[in-house]
């Protein structure tokens, strides 16, 4: 484990978790003005997460322990996470620890802890929240899964880091593989973030709600960390499409911890474009009606399975 | 043997609606309604009024729309024994509003629904705040009651509670659904908690000062609201505005419908998740109202409508800036519908969804704009086109799907409309006074006031006391026939649908809660 190892490390969790409102805040900027809308300042999603922390909780007498603890546990996951994803560098000595498809268990793992708490009160709200997401759950899952086996089977390793370095290294050439898996993972991204045209997050119509729905219960501090989570888990997502799809720009392997100084500003560069993207597309959208949700997914697992047979029938 | 309605001699009301009065025996009373029914008769409001004071008694008033007039049939009923036979099972819109009449007055309908609707535990069962020797400003202890509901039993069937407090910032109703999975078997409305004693208001205030109260019983309707009753009054004291005045009120009632429309088809577009097309509408109904604070001094004009005319005037330049405006209107909200027409997503939300086929609708007496989406073509800018709408030529907007998409092209086709009649107003405004003083009143006068406004009939009922006082005002929205309709509409859909149904039929609470 050399020094560079651990700075990389370090700097990219840091990077993560300061980040992740701000890109959010940019989202939420671009929607805005691509609705001729004044744009609410960039650092807003900070001055919620400050706002929330200077609140007193309020909790439902119905509230077990496992209420409270989830934000915790939830917000711990994502930090987790963006810890095996490589963001800025490549060399991550944390990543031996877990591969791309033990990512998508920590995933998983989290939604299992959202909705537990979202029921443990008992409100209608909450169980309607949690079942509509473990719906798009378990539809979703089986997709990214096949989308991180087309990359492995391109770089023959499950690990991040690996996959990104691999395919960092390559000439540039576009994989038709890839493209399908490309297609197949915003789509998963948008489903998985509560992003139109899945979920609305900027929604007050509890009845329509997923993720929302969830955390109605949650106040304070609490709220402030599982909005912070939400912001990290849209970074995070947007990260594994960049190691994946976009690898050009990471420090790669044991080299100069200078190489960390160019990969930033390419970081923030890759961030804002794909913000404006991501708002692009949200803004043009209309949300689907909550049963079209698994099509809309079985058509993500498909591109991906497709990716996946393309690699493997024809090479490419 | 049916008794005859020609045996009944029914008496004018005066006033711009065309309009009859009839004293009908309570043995008549359902027959009556049931011979209206046939005739095509709609029930518009049902209201009650203490007449102890005179001796006679409790009143029961049914107003009943048949195509181009109103009939207003009376039934006595003794305050020894104060029930009355149930409409209900003639006109279903009837149960709530003998509800709303046993809470407030005390006089209950036979064989209808006995659990209270506009009480809400503020004041004690026993008693009644519409009655005569109820004063009011009372004040009650709180208490709670609970409220029955109907259960729904089966296997996996489950209650989600919504309101009266909600996410966002709408106004209190509760909404118990009864749910397998995310398709709604029921839904049962509670409304009641905007309740704020409109009408017991009414009878401290005089006949001139009640337009403001009027004006303020649903703010998004203020001009239907507050021209209904200046009707009212101008027809009981045999009094007609200016031709000036009413193309002003019409040109701001067709503001009005507009301002909402606008917002409403924002909303619709926000409710699918595209928030541009709330930011667009947003833009047009506040470039409106801007202009509405220009031309009228109010961006919502409460009090403009006023008794003996309207208060204030257009100016030359006012009158250029809103035929300017009508044309830019025009040609955005043109733009706008293709956005909406062609938005696949958003079609398919629309289509489809909370449907309302015309047999139900007629059965349940649906009205006004939802109406028109379920194929009743029915509006009274042009069934009864009282002036200035008799020189307009309105066209009437209708489609038959009965679906959201329905009520959004009824939206669309309307607000075109409504542009093309401002625009008709401003090139043809005659010239004139725009206020003239109002005759004395008589006591025990009675007047009806009947305006189209933007969600459908808007109705007052006004009585003079003596010495230019309110006896008895009774403001009705169409919301009263509308609210259960609702009910029925979401049936068989899903429950992240509702709130684009709701929102499809955006209908008042303060106006039925008064």
């Amino acid at each position: 484990m050399s020094l560079t190892g651990i700075l990389t490390q370090l700097l990219g969790v840091a990077v993560a978790v300061v980040l992740a409102p701000l890109f959010l805040g940019w989202v939420n900027q671009c929607r805005a003005w691509l609705s001729n809308r004044s744009a609410p300042p960039l650092t807003q999603p900070y001055r919620l997460i400050r706002k929330l922390l200077h609140k007193d909780a309020v909790i439902a007498d119905s509230a077990s322990p496992l209420f409270r603890v989830v934000p915790y546990i939830l917000f711990g996951a994502m930090v987790t996470a963006a810890a095996i994803i490589p963001s800025l560098g490549t060399n991550l000595p944390f990543a031996v620890a877990a591969d791309a498809i033990a990512l998508v268990g920590l995933f998983a793992t989290a939604r299992v802890f959202i909705s537990l708490a979202a029921m443990d009160i008992g409100t209608a709200f909450g169980s309607m929240g949690a079942r509509r997401e473990m719906m798009v759950g378990f539809l979703a899952e089986p997709a990214l899964l096949m989308v991180v086996f087309t990359a492995s089977l391109i770089c023959g390793s499950t690990a991040l880091p690996t996959i990104a370095d691999t395919l960092a290294g390559r000439s540039l050439a576009i994989y038709p593989s890839l493209a399908f898996a490309g297609v197949a993972f915003l789509m998963v991204l948008l489903a998985e973030n509560a992003r139109i045209p899945i979920d609305n997050p900027s929604t007050h119509l509890e009845l329509t709600m997923i993720h929302e729905a969830m955390v109605l219960e949650y106040s304070a501090r609490h709220l402030a960390l599982i909005e912070w989570t939400s912001a990290l888990k849209l970074f995070n997502y947007v990260c594994i499409g960049f190691a994946l799809f976009l690898p050009w720009g990471l420090a790669r392997g044991e080299e100069n911890p200078l190489a960390l100084l160019w990969a930033l500003p390419l970081l923030v560069l890759k961030l804002l474009l794909a913000g404006a993207g991501l708002a692009l597309i949200e803004t043009v959208s209309a949300k689907l009606r909550i049963f079209r949700a698994p099509e809309f997914l079985a058509m993500a697992f498909m591109l991906a399975v497709l990716g996946l047979l393309v690699r493997l029938l024809l090479g490419s | 043997m049916r008794p005859q309605l020609q045996q009944l001699q029914p008496k004018l009301i005066p006033g711009a609606f065309p309009a009859r009065w009839l004293t009908v025996p309570v043995e008549q009373w359902v027959h009556t309604a049931e011979s209206l029914r046939e005739a095509d008769g709609h029930l518009l409001a049902l209201w009650g009024a203490d007449e102890r004071d005179r001796g006679t008694d409790f009143a029961i008033y049914a107003a009943v729309l048949k195509p181009s007039r109103l009939l207003v049939l009376e039934l006595r009923v003794p305050a020894l024994a104060p029930v009355f036979p149930s409409l209900t099972p003639v006109f279903p819109s009837a149960g709530r509003m003998e509800r709303a009449v046993y809470d407030l007055l005390g006089v209950r309908a036979e064989g209808g629904d006995t659990r209270h609707w506009l009480r809400h535990a503020a004041w004690p069962q026993e008693e009644f705040p519409l009655r005569r020797d109820f004063a009011a400003g009372r004040q009650f202890p709180a208490m709670q009651e609970a409220y029955p509901f109907v259960r729904v039993e089966g296997d996996g069937v489950h209650e989600i509670a919504v309101g009266p407090v909600h996410a966002g910032i709408i106004e209190p109703g509760h909404f118990r659904f009864s749910v397998v999975g995310e398709k709604l078997l029921r839904l049962e409305e509670r409304l009641g908690y905007a309740h704020k004693g409109i009408e017991k208001r009414f009878e401290q205030m005089s006949l001139i000062d009640g337009q403001r109260l009027a004006a303020r019983v649903s703010g998004d309707s203020a001009v239907a609201y507050s021209w209904a009753y200046c009707m009212a009054l101008e027809g009981l004291c045999g009094f007609t505005p200016s031709p000036r005045a009413l193309y002003l009120r019409g040109l701001l009632l067709e503001r009005e419908r507009l301002a909402n429309h606008l917002g409403d088809l924002g909303a619709l577009g926000n409710d699918t998740g595209l928030a541009f097309g709330l930011s667009q509408f947003s833009r047009l109904k506040e470039d409106l109202l801007r202009l509405n604070a220009v031309a009228f001094s109010a961006r919502y004009p409460m009090d403009f409508v006023v008794p003996g005319g309207v208060a204030g005037n257009v100016s030359v330049d006012s009158q250029r800036r809103l035929l300017e405006q009508c044309t830019a209107l025009e040609r955005e909200i043109g733009d706008l519908r293709d956005i909406y027409d062609e938005h696949a997503g958003m079609q398919d939300r629309f289509t489809g969804c909370g449907r309302v086929e015309p047999l139900l609708a007629r059965k349940l007496g649906l009205m006004g704009l939802a109406a028109r989406a379920s194929g009743q073509a029915r509006d009274l800018r042009n069934d009864v086109a009282i002036p200035p709408y008799d020189r307009l030529s309105v066209k009437t907007a209708v489609r038959v799907e009965g679906d959201v998409a329905a009520r959004v092209a009824v939206r669309f086709d309307e607000a075109l409309e409504s542009l093309r009649l401002c625009r008709k107003i401003l090139q043809e405004l005659p010239e004139g006074p725009t206020h003239t003083p109002l005759p004395d009143t008589r006591a025990e006068a009675f007047g009806v006031g009947l305006v189209e406004g933007w969600r459908g009939p808007v109705f007052v009922a006004l009585e003079a006391g003596p010495d230019g006082t309110v006896r008895r005002c009774h403001p009705h929205d169409c919301s009263w026939q509308n609210w259960p309709v609702l009910e029925h509409a979401v049936i068989g859909n899903i429950v992240p649908d509702f709130p684009l149904i709701n929102k499809s039929f955006n209908l008042s609470y303060s106006g039925q809660d008064l």
